[in-house]
């Protein structure tokens, strides 16, 4: 079992013919993700690595059998290309863009409210079962399959953090990268649930960053719900305020969104955070020696 | 993106929002000239900078005639403002706004500013207008009122009439309150703000809603389709480094430290800031290359890194996903060849093409030092500098 993707997602990869998109695609398909088409207006007709390419997302599915799709699609172009695959009634879009003006997702937000598709991302990594399905842009290599879930809204924290696990002995069900921008579609609690229903998910990692409230938010939700350990990292503690660092939604502002806030609250509820970046695997093993449940998730 | 005050009521005027007559002056024979055009009894000569607080540091000054408008503005100009918002080092006043002068009856607060939570614009209003808004929030919330916003519907008049019964706005004037934050929610949209705030919005003696300041910031994701607003930037607010580092779309923030840092994933790269001051060290920069760097990018940032007198070492970490390891190393080897590399350079490289990479970095011949995980870099970078 795994979140949100697994063998039998079928893949659509929006903006197929550009030159990020062509290198992800060829990267995917030798993971074994079943990409079954692509688009790029205009280009219907086109192959790329043996996908073929239909002019819209309706026709794409219509073709193929979609249930997913992934933008790579620039960003002045992004808003519309979600909303496009949300029309089409995918059950999961994955948006890798980054530097969407944040007003365009507003209104995308709102378009989707009431629809059956869920959004990951923006500015996002992607979503990873290991050894069944990879959409986006993660190196494959350093996943391995086992039982700790990653959620994450920074793309090479989700990296690092997978490749202390399986370096550490320990695989992953699905590495979830939520991405960094202020508004997005699906959040840590969302993810959060999901590994908490997922019977082959025992422990998860959860990685944030200064700016807004979401880490404190989620922390509250495992507080109350999850019935399975979780451990954080936050980035950022050495960050000055009012400057916004690389992510448009890790800053902070008016005094609110430090690391040091969003530490003291997950430590309040109950979970661990590590102390450094490269401990993140270390600070996992501690507090699974502690439940018990180290040899579960040993997996190699 | 910010904008200076009188750029921000440029744009709001042209929204309907009514803003004090004034003008902006760069010298002191210019501020003259401009209070003599208003011909006002009384007007204000506001410093202005990108930063708030400036009242209090002496950056405002209200002048009963030209004399003083002359005194003032000899006095502002030239003048390093220190306030909560510039940092100990404060900012050099290069621009006044001389602006008439009005007989203020009371001040408000009223701000557009995305809540990340529900993903909408929220209105927020208060009668506490001139404190700063956190301040009130810490203080007394009951007095902050807010109308969230529906993307699809704009600011419906009955929100902006709520929100300005709720604050006490005079009864006669709300109507008039409505027109002006219609006008403020439009250009928010319109320009794509990512913030917009009035503190204080005022009422006068001759009963007219005004905005006495006006706090505009622009999402820099937006400002390609922004032209007008890209205008307004002024170079001489930020940092040069800063600068540099935009027009090669990389994403850079000075530091004050001595180790350079370079990156990919903003993530990683605030991590790597992290790391380095806990085993002692001092960042001197974060810089995100982001997921599309080519080696011309890379390079440029490493030139950017080394322009910064204080940095004595620098760290790459890597962590390649759509950032490709050999795309890296490329950059790096073809910039310490173009700059000649003097310090040390210690990197951490793994991910999408690491081997390339790896390889590129050991047939340079270059003194690179290579670090096996972030923590076994950042430590090496660290004793290296000491």
């Amino acid at each position: 079992m795994s979140v949100f993707i697994n063998k039998d997602t079928k893949v659509l990869v929006q903006g197929i013919t550009g030159g990020t998109a062509r290198f992800h695609t060829k990267q995917m398909l030798e993971y074994g993700t079943k990409i079954v088409g692509g688009t790029s207006p205009g280009k219907g007709g086109q192959e790329v690595e043996g996908v073929p390419v239909f002019n819209t997302v309706r026709e794409a599915v219509d073709a193929t059998g979609a249930n997913a799709s992934v933008i790579y699609v620039p960003a002045p172009f992004a808003a519309d290309s979600i909303i496009e695959a949300v029309d089409a009634e995918l059950d999961l879009v994955i948006c890798i863009t980054e530097h969407i003006p944040v007003l365009d997702m507003v209104k995308v937000k709102r378009y989707m409210e009431g629809k059956k598709t869920r959004l990951v991302g923006p500015n996002c990594p992607g979503v990873i079962t290991a050894d069944e399905c990879k959409i986006g842009i993660m190196p494959g290599y350093i996943h391995t399959k086992g039982h700790v879930g990653v959620v994450s809204r920074s793309g090479t924290l989700t990296y690092e953090a997978v490749h202390q696990l399986t370096q550490a002995g320990l695989g992953q069900t699905t590495a979830v990268g939520i991405g960094g921008d202020p508004v997005n579609g699906t959040n840590f609690i969302d993810v959060l649930k999901a590994f908490n229903e997922d019977p082959e998910t025992y422990a998860v990692i959860m990685i944030g960053e200064i700016g807004g409230n979401a880490e404190e938010e989620a922390a509250k939700w495992v507080q109350a719900n999850m019935t399975k350990p979780v451990v954080g990292f936050i980035g950022g503690r050495t960050a000055p305020p009012g400057k916004r660092m690389g992510h448009a939604g890790a800053i902070i502002s008016g005094g609110k969104g430090t690391a040091d806030e969003k530490i003291r609250i997950m430590n309040e509820c109950g979970i661990k955070v590590a102390e450094t970046p490269s401990v993140m695997g270390e600070t996992l093993i501690e507090v699974l020696k502690e439940k018990g449940l180290y040899e579960k998730c040993k997996t190699h | 993106m910010n904008i200076h005050e009188y750029q921000g009521k440029e744009i709001l005027k042209n929204f309907g929002v009514t803003v004090p007559n004034g003008k902006v002056a760069f010298t002191v024979s210019e501020a003259v000239e401009a209070a003599k055009e208003l011909g006002t009894q009384v007007c204000v000569v506001k410093a202005q900078i990108h930063a708030g607080g400036r009242g209090k540091a002496g950056g405002v000054k209200v002048a009963k005639n030209l004399d003083e408008v002359r005194t003032y503005a000899n006095e502002i100009l030239g003048k390093t403002l220190v306030t909560h918002q510039t940092g100990p080092e404060g900012k050099e006043v290069k621009r006044l706004l001389i602006e008439e002068g009005c007989d203020i009856k009371k001040e408000y607060y009223v701000g557009l500013v995305l809540d990340r939570a529900t993903s909408r614009v929220v209105l927020m209003g208060s009668e506490e207008g001139g404190t700063e808004i956190e301040e009130v929030a810490a203080k007394t919330p009951e007095k902050i009122f807010k109308e969230e916003i529906d993307p699809a519907l704009g600011l419906m008049p009955y929100q902006a009439r709520r929100l300005a019964f709720n604050i006490n706005i005079p009864k006669e004037l709300v109507n008039q309150a409505v027109k002006f934050m219609t006008g403020l929610y439009n250009a928010y949209i319109d320009k794509d703000c990512s913030i917009a705030e009035i503190n204080p919005l005022v009422v006068t003696g001759d009963g007219k809603v005004m905005a006495l300041d006006a706090k505009l910031n622009f999402d820099s994701n937006a400002l390609y389709r922004q032209k007008d607003v890209l205008e307004y930037r002024d170079l001489e607010e930020e940092d040069p480094k800063e600068i540099e580092a935009s027009k090669y779309d990389l994403s850079y923030v000075a530091l004050d430290g001595n180790i350079g840092c370079m990156v990919n994933g903003a993530g990683l790269a605030m991590s790597t800031m992290d790391i380095i001051k806990h085993y002692g060290g001092d960042p001197a920069n974060f810089l995100d290359v982001g997921g599309g760097a080519t080696a011309e990018k890379v390079t440029e940032a490493f030139k950017i890194i080394l322009s910064d007198p204080h940095v004595k070492g620098i760290f790459v970490n890597i962590f390649g996903g759509i950032m490709k390891c050999d795309v890296i190393a490329e950059g790096v080897v073809e910039a310490a060849k173009q700059v000649g590399l003097t310090i040390p350079l210690v990197v951490r490289l793994e991910g999408t093409n690491v081997d390339l990479g790896k390889k590129i970095l050991a047939e340079s011949n270059l003194n690179i030092i290579a670090a096996e995980s972030m923590a076994d870099g950042a430590q090496k970078i660290v004793s290296l500098v000491k």
